[in-house]
């Protein structure tokens, strides 16, 4: 499986995400440049945290209206897996490929330290590694990831079992407590807390490494049995 | 001719504007009481080559990019540019 | 306000020049290099050149000082950051640098663009910036004045630092009186580089293309070098357009941009235009080149309109890097800038007669020798003397505070903005990003892991100016020491320091003896414990209302983790380790944080300190934890033992304690006695671990449950429930910032 990370000006997450599917889990994957136009290469694309464009105007917004985005949206169309850590997430709810939008925290601060998550689907081809249920370790790191929803939203979210991480306890003032989403076909995630960032015991977790890992062996098993 | 659109762009009415309410808690903090509710917003200006549709136009500029429609209303305003 | 029109001999009349920050003798001086009166645009050039920030004309005599050479020094003071060779054909690259009065009048940029001017020294040298720390002294947080500078400032660094993808990932920040009018803001980078891809500021090769690459110029922050080398007058707050305002997404294009452009061969030399901008980088490059450089300013991209060159020359608009590029190869460079959405363009060519000559509409409007700016400024050699108060202080007495009930001080210690928990300032920063960070802000040095080998840095900033204050030789000694002390309880051995020498007026001979001496008390601790200075910065006439600040000479050493094994935590890790303590309590308690919660001020000598003495600990404690013997290891600080030993078990671990001591209670407990560290070890490790570090006492155990007991000559002197200390110490600067005055 090959994965593409995606780098638009301003992204800084995106060696970090390299170095976790790359270095780490040993998976083929290429560092994207955002003019890029061979999206179709890749089996899975991955939208790093940073600041894209600077976060001018709103986090991800400027990102969003991009030929890159174009290209990712065909991509997930087609069925290929979506991850949009951070500033990926806010890109994905920004382009409308996820609903709700991401506002600044309620302290109106940055913050970043580790965070507990409940995993509340581990039906998606992200997190089927996960219990459902189960308590996971992952950093946060963000000024503007107040998830935030409509009623109407939220509901749908609920009914068709879209919330995929919660927060066991808030730091940012989410409606619902939502750390990620999936869309509704479950082939786009987006999540504030950065896996990525937990992949090594050493840097304090190694429960990212599972989401990924779930990503790999869903796309196999969907090769093997295709 | 130039115009200038002014664009304003606030969070919704019913979302929770942190910054506004920190902005209203410490002017009441200075000692002006009579401040009730305070809302944070963008300004936008921007210089335009008039032609057709303009307010069309302007319309789905804050539809696309300017403003989020989730969170955010956005109003605007046209005037003739002044030239420096 | 300065006006373009005023002709040499106005400017030699009117004295024109001491506006701009030059005096009389700096006058003649320039008269006589140019062989007449220089005008308008080079009375500018050379007054920020010469100003203190440029030319350390003060300091330059004292930084001699400094032992600057190792066999692992790459690179000395001199160049945009200094650089140690780390093995594996890798270096680290690091500096401190001050933004001290741009952050007194406008707290958020003045920080934001002191972290932009510092991490662009790195990656001017070829290097990706891998880390920042940062080292702030504020006053009371009592004062709301000093809440909004605190805050701002927090928000400055966290807005710029986490935008660029840098990690911020410790620092120190220390609160007095002495700080109120005068916040300092020092910021410090860490870039690993490959020993290949050095690059140099130089413009050499004549005929070699200088590009300019970055956002246009506009009349941001100009005379900012001068601004930052003058006294901070009642009027600050009216030198506001002097402040320039940063933009992190931009220096973010420019790192990536600039790191790939030193992979191609086309490139000779690179500087960033830092204070005194296009002035400073264009003429030190052609200095240190031993050439010329002439520039044309018609071609210099500029963001506003009927710029004159003056402005042009001392603009300090930020994320500007100046390159030296071979003739008829800037296509290829040009192009790497455009990839990432930026300008380059060329506006001048390296000459063979030793000038800086600038162009302005088809005119020269300066004409200057180039050594004359970087290399000529004046030195001065100040009068120094010994504080008055020195000798009163010396004289003193060591008297130990009445401490009646040692349970309620340590509450109180714990409370001190000093001691107490940072955590709502680095939870603001993004100390994690990039992917390295073993341990970030919270523990005494910062570890951040090297990808690829088995290696790790320590990084760490100190000083603890109360000390330097009440005796600044025995203070720098301390400064150096505590640094190394941090470094090598993370496991690492200590392998450089950059300085960020901040202090008041030099001109008051106190002032100039308070540098003097730490200085000299900085180099000796350096030689002792082996770690050269290999780059630093200056900050000087930190005062306001003719009230200095303590003097703060902050150190920020690096150290190196040989393996990733030696990594080690400064807090408890299992219940059932033993305790130990290296070192005896004397008591010494000036400067002091019980000094000051019982008397209410600064007094008496600092603690002594053994330079022999602390080497052999460190090295025997460094070798005890490279044998794979200790558990944990955290100095001795602020607050003493009590404090050491209770910020140990703050880490949500669900430990405690049981220790026992013997002698006088308030020494054991708060004492600053210095070259002190407390360890935990093994059972089954005790009779090597004492074997190889020979002071350490035997003094207690890790218990399970969150009881912190401490006995003092079989007595119960502290039994206190970790969680609400924990509480205590956590909650009291979010409360202090959160009370009205």
């Amino acid at each position: 499986m090959k994965f593409a990370v995606i780098v638009f000006p301003g992204s800084n997450c995106d060696r970090d995400m390299y170095h976790a599917v790359k270095d780490v889990l040993g998976a083929e994957a290429d560092l994207v440049w955002y003019q890029s136009s061979n999206l179709k290469e890749y089996d899975g694309i991955l939208l790093p945290g940073g600041f894209s464009y600077g976060d001018y105007l709103r986090s991800g917004a400027v990102a969003a209206t991009s030929d890159m985005m174009k290209q990712i949206k065909e991509q997930a169309k087609a069925g290929k897996p979506v991850l949009g850590v951070c500033n990926g997430f806010q890109i994905l709810t920004e382009s409308g490929l996820l609903p709700g939008a991401l506002m600044r925290n309620k302290n109106l601060s940055f913050m970043c330290h580790q965070e507990n998550l409940i995993v509340e689907n581990n039906e998606t081809l992200f997190t089927s590694g996960y219990e459902k249920g189960e308590v996971v370790k992952f950093p946060i790191a963000h000024g503007e990831g107040n998830y935030f929803c409509d009623e109407k939203t939220l509901n749908e979210l609920k009914t068709n079992n879209q919330i995929v991480f919660t927060y066991q306890s808030n730091p940012n003032g989410s409606t619902h407590d939502i750390a990620g989403i999936v869309n509704k076909e479950g082939n786009v995630l987006g999540m504030m807390p950065h896996p990525e960032r937990a992949v090594e015991k050493l840097l304090g977790s190694d429960d990212g490494l599972r989401l990924f890992q779930s990503v790999i062996q869903n796309w196999r098993n969907s090769y093997v049995t295709n | 001719m130039m115009k200038k659109v002014t664009v304003y762009i606030t969070l919704k009415q019913g979302v929770l504007d942190p910054e506004g309410k920190a902005i209203g808690e410490s002017l009441n903090a200075l000692g002006y009481q009579e401040i009730v509710d305070a809302r944070v917003g963008k300004f936008i200006e921007l210089q335009v080559d008039e032609g057709p549709n303009l307010e069309e136009r302007m319309n789905e500029m804050c539809d696309r990019l300017l403003a989020n429609p989730i969170i955010e209303d956005y109003r605007f305003q046209v005037e003739e540019a002044v030239q420096s | 306000m300065l006006q373009t029109e005023i002709s040499p001999e106005q400017i030699e009349q009117d004295k024109v020049y001491q506006e701009m920050g030059l005096n009389d003798e700096e006058y003649e001086m320039i008269k006589g290099i140019l062989k007449r009166r220089p005008n308008f645009t080079e009375t500018g050039i050379f007054s920020v050149m010469w100003s203190e920030h440029c030319s350390y004309k003060t300091s330059k005599a004292l930084l001699r000082k400094f032992p600057t050479k190792g066999k692992n020094v790459l690179q000395g003071p001199g160049e945009g950051a200094g650089i140690i060779d780390i093995g594996d054909n890798q270096a680290v690259v690091f500096k401190v640098e001050s933004h001290n009065h741009p952050s007194a009048v406008e707290p958020y940029q003045g920080a934001a663009t002191g972290v932009g001017g510092i991490i662009r020294d790195i990656f001017s040298m070829g290097a990706r910036p891998i880390a920042s720390m940062n080292s702030l002294r504020f006053g009371n947080l009592t004062n709301e004045r000093t809440k909004y500078l605190f805050t701002e400032v927090v928000a400055g660094i966290a807005g710029y630092g986490n935008c660029v993808g840098v990690p911020t990932v410790g620092g120190e920040v220390q609160f007095d009186d002495s700080y109120e009018e005068n916040p300092l803001v020092n910021a410090m980078a860490i870039g690993l580089i490959n020993h290949d891809e050095i690059q140099k500021g130089i413009a050499a090769g004549i005929g070699n293309t200088i590009l300019y690459a970055g956002p246009p110029t506009g009349r941001d922050g100009i005379h900012g070098a001068t601004f930052a080398s003058d006294d901070l007058g009642e009027d600050a707050a009216k030198d506001r357009p002097a402040v320039q305002v940063g933009d992190p997404f931009m220096e973010k294009l420019l790192i990536e941009a600039c790191l790939e452009v030193i992979h191609s061969d086309a490139l000779v030399g690179m500087q960033d235009m830092g204070a005194a901008g296009l002035t400073s980088s264009a003429s030190e490059m052609a200095s240190k080149a031993g050439t010329g450089m002439e520039m044309n300013l018609d071609l210099v991209p500029q963001r506003e309109q009927n710029m004159t060159a003056y402005e042009m020359m001392l603009s300090e608009s930020q994320e500007r890097m100046l390159l030296c590029v071979k003739r008829g190869r800037t296509k290829e460079i040009i192009e790497v800038f455009e990839k990432y959405g930026l300008k380059a363009v060329p506006v001048g060519e390296v000459i063979e007669e030793k000038v800086f000559r600038i162009k302005h509409h088809g005119e020269v409007v300066a004409n200057i020798p180039v050594d004359s700016l970087a290399e000529d400024a004046p030195v001065y050699h100040l009068p120094s003397k010994e504080a008055a108060y020195f000798k009163e202080f010396q004289a003193m007495e060591n008297k130990t505070p009445d401490v009646e009930n040692h349970g309620g001080m340590l509450k109180k210690l714990l409370q001190q903005p000093t001691i107490a928990s940072k955590e709502w300032v680095y939870d603001q920063y993004d100390s994690m990003v990039q992917t390295n960070t073993v341990y970030g802000p919270g523990s005494d040095a910062a570890v951040i892991r090297i990808k690829g080998i088995d290696k790790a840095l320590a990084i760490t900033t100190d000083c603890n100016s109360r000390y330097i204050y009440l005796d600044p030789e025995t203070g720098g000694k301390i400064a150096v020491a505590e640094a190394a002390r941090n470094i090598v309880c993370s496991g690492a051995k200590p392998i450089g320091l950059t300085d960020g020498l901040n202090f008041g007026n030099p001109t008051n001979p106190e002032i100039f003896w308070q540098m003097e001496k730490s200085v000299e008390g900085m180099s000796v601790a350096c030689t002792a414990l082996g770690t050269p200075v290999i780059s630093g910065n200056v900050s000087l006439y930190n005062q306001s209302k003719g009230k200095s600040i303590f003097p703060t000479p902050v150190v920020g050493m690096v150290g190196l983790h040989e393996s990733l094994e030696h990594v080690t935590p400064s807090f408890f890790q299992t219940a059932g380790d033993l305790v130990y303590v290296i070192g005896e309590a004397n008591p010494e308690f000036g400067g002091s944080e019980l000094q000051h919660i019982v008397n209410g001020r600064y007094e008496g000598k600092a603690p002594a300190i053994d330079l022999e003495v602390e080497a052999i600990r460190q090295k025997q404690l460094l070798e005890a934890i490279r044998s794979g013997v200790v558990e944990s290891a955290h100095d001795v600080a602020e607050g003493g033992l009590a404090v050491a030993l209770a910020e140990s078990v703050f880490a949500g671990k669900g430990l405690g304690f049981t220790i026992g001591l013997s002698g006088d209670a308030t020494v054991e407990l708060f004492s600053e006695t210095q070259s002190r560290f407390v360890v935990t070890v093994k059972e089954e490790k005790r009779a090597e671990f004492e074997r190889l570090v020979e002071d350490a006492k035997l003094i207690g155990i890790v218990t399970a449950g969150n009881t912190l007991g401490v006995k003092v000559n079989e007595e119960d002197i502290l039994n206190e429930n970790v969680d609400e200390l924990e509480k205590l110490w956590r909650g009291a600067i979010p409360c202090l910032l959160k009370s009205k005055a």
